[in-house]
């Protein structure tokens, strides 16, 4: 059967929830602009929902980002002192915080444009319902009772399906949130409790390795010169030993 | 007749158009019904373009409930078939 007839049957039952039965027609012209307010403020607030959630993974993202870019710096100092090894374990957990970082980037998108969509909806139910509220005023005034019955209950019917819709957009955007926050909040967890503090901590391994390299080799510097000053019979001290010979790049 | 796309608005469309709009309605639907996530994609952007081509936008200021309803452009076959068992009314689902 049809998509289309389906679908419609479906948005009118949604619909016709959202109409009050009332004695005269003209009063459920007002009846209805109550409901379109409400409506309003429910789309403009969902609308926050999804930017606040928009806002949380730009932060989410810029912690990651700091992170990443702190092992790409530990990774040059790393070779600076030729140590290959840790410049390779930082930048391979530098590589898995950049997977992470995609993966932010893919939700922020996907929410971006729920967002988008939600103030496009907002737009157009507050065009239609500002029409409506010049439209219901004129309806009252120059309809017979007759006419009334029919011709209000069609435009009351056409802005209420406007409301529906509305409606089915805020439950999708929700829909597509709620995934979102549940991974969101496991972040955020991990940034707190510390396990990704393996990958970036503020003073970690990596850092303290690095650090211990640069200690010993001033220390190695001063001893040096500790022995040039002592002169006693002790080899030019102005260079350290070289490296290996046979342990230079390939 | 008048056709809402859903998420987008409301369309007036000439009523001599309709069997034109149900074949391409007709693709979607096969699509859903077998669960072809490949065809329906395709089937459900081509329906969304006719009904923008051959419609005329309904003005703000016009109120009217619509005749046909089409998924929001960019859902997902889930997302359509979610949205057509979001009915009271188990029948029609198995209605073959």
């Amino acid at each position: 059967m049809s998509v289309m007839k389906r679908l419609s049957g479906i948005v009118q039952a949604k619909t016709n929830k959202l109409l009050d039965k009332a004695e005269d027609p003209r009063e459920s012209l007002d009846l209805s602009y109550q409901k379109q307010l409400e409506s309003l403020q429910k789309v403009r607030r969902s609308v926050a929902d999804v930017t606040t959630a928009k806002k949380r993974i730009e932060l989410q993202a810029s912690q990651l980002q700091q992170q990443a870019d702190k092992l790409q710096g530990q990774a040059k100092a790393a070779l600076t002192q030729g140590n290959e090894d840790l410049a390779r374990e930082a930048l391979s957990r530098r590589t898995t915080l950049a997977d992470q970082l995609a993966d932010l980037k893919t939700q922020h998108d996907q929410v971006s444009a729920q967002e988008q969509k939600l103030i496009d909806t907002a737009q157009k139910l507050q065009a239609q319902v500002d029409a409506f509220r010049t439209k219901k005023e004129t309806m009252k005034a120059t309809y017979t009772a007759a006419e009334a019955q029919t011709k209000i209950g069609e435009a009351v019917s056409g802005i209420s399906e406007s409301m529906s819709d509305a409606g089915m957009s805020m439950q999708r955007a929700q829909d597509k949130i709620d995934g979102m926050q549940a991974r969101a909040g496991a972040m955020d967890e991990l940034l707190a409790s510390g396990a990704l503090t393996d990958l970036a901590n503020p003073v970690d391994d990596i850092q303290a390795q690095l650090n211990k390299a640069s200690t010993t080799s001033a220390v190695d510097a001063e001893l040096a010169a500790l022995k040039a000053e002592v002169g006693t019979g002790a080899p030019p001290p102005a260079q350290l030993e070289p490296a290996e010979p046979e342990g230079g790049p390939s | 007749m008048i056709v809402r796309i859903l998420g987008e608005g409301q369309y007036s469309i000439p009523d001599d158009q309709r069997d034109a709009l149900e074949s391409w309605d007709a693709t979607v639907a096969k699509a859903v019904d077998s669960g072809d996530e490949e065809a329906f994609g395709p089937a459900l952007a081509a329906l969304v373009a006719e009904v923008r081509r051959i419609g005329e936008p309904l003005a703000d200021d016009t109120f009217a409930p619509s005749d046909l309803v089409v998924p929001f452009p960019d859902a997902s076959l889930a997302e359509t078939r979610g949205l057509l068992a979001d009915s009271t009314d188990p029948a029609g689902a198995d209605d073959r």
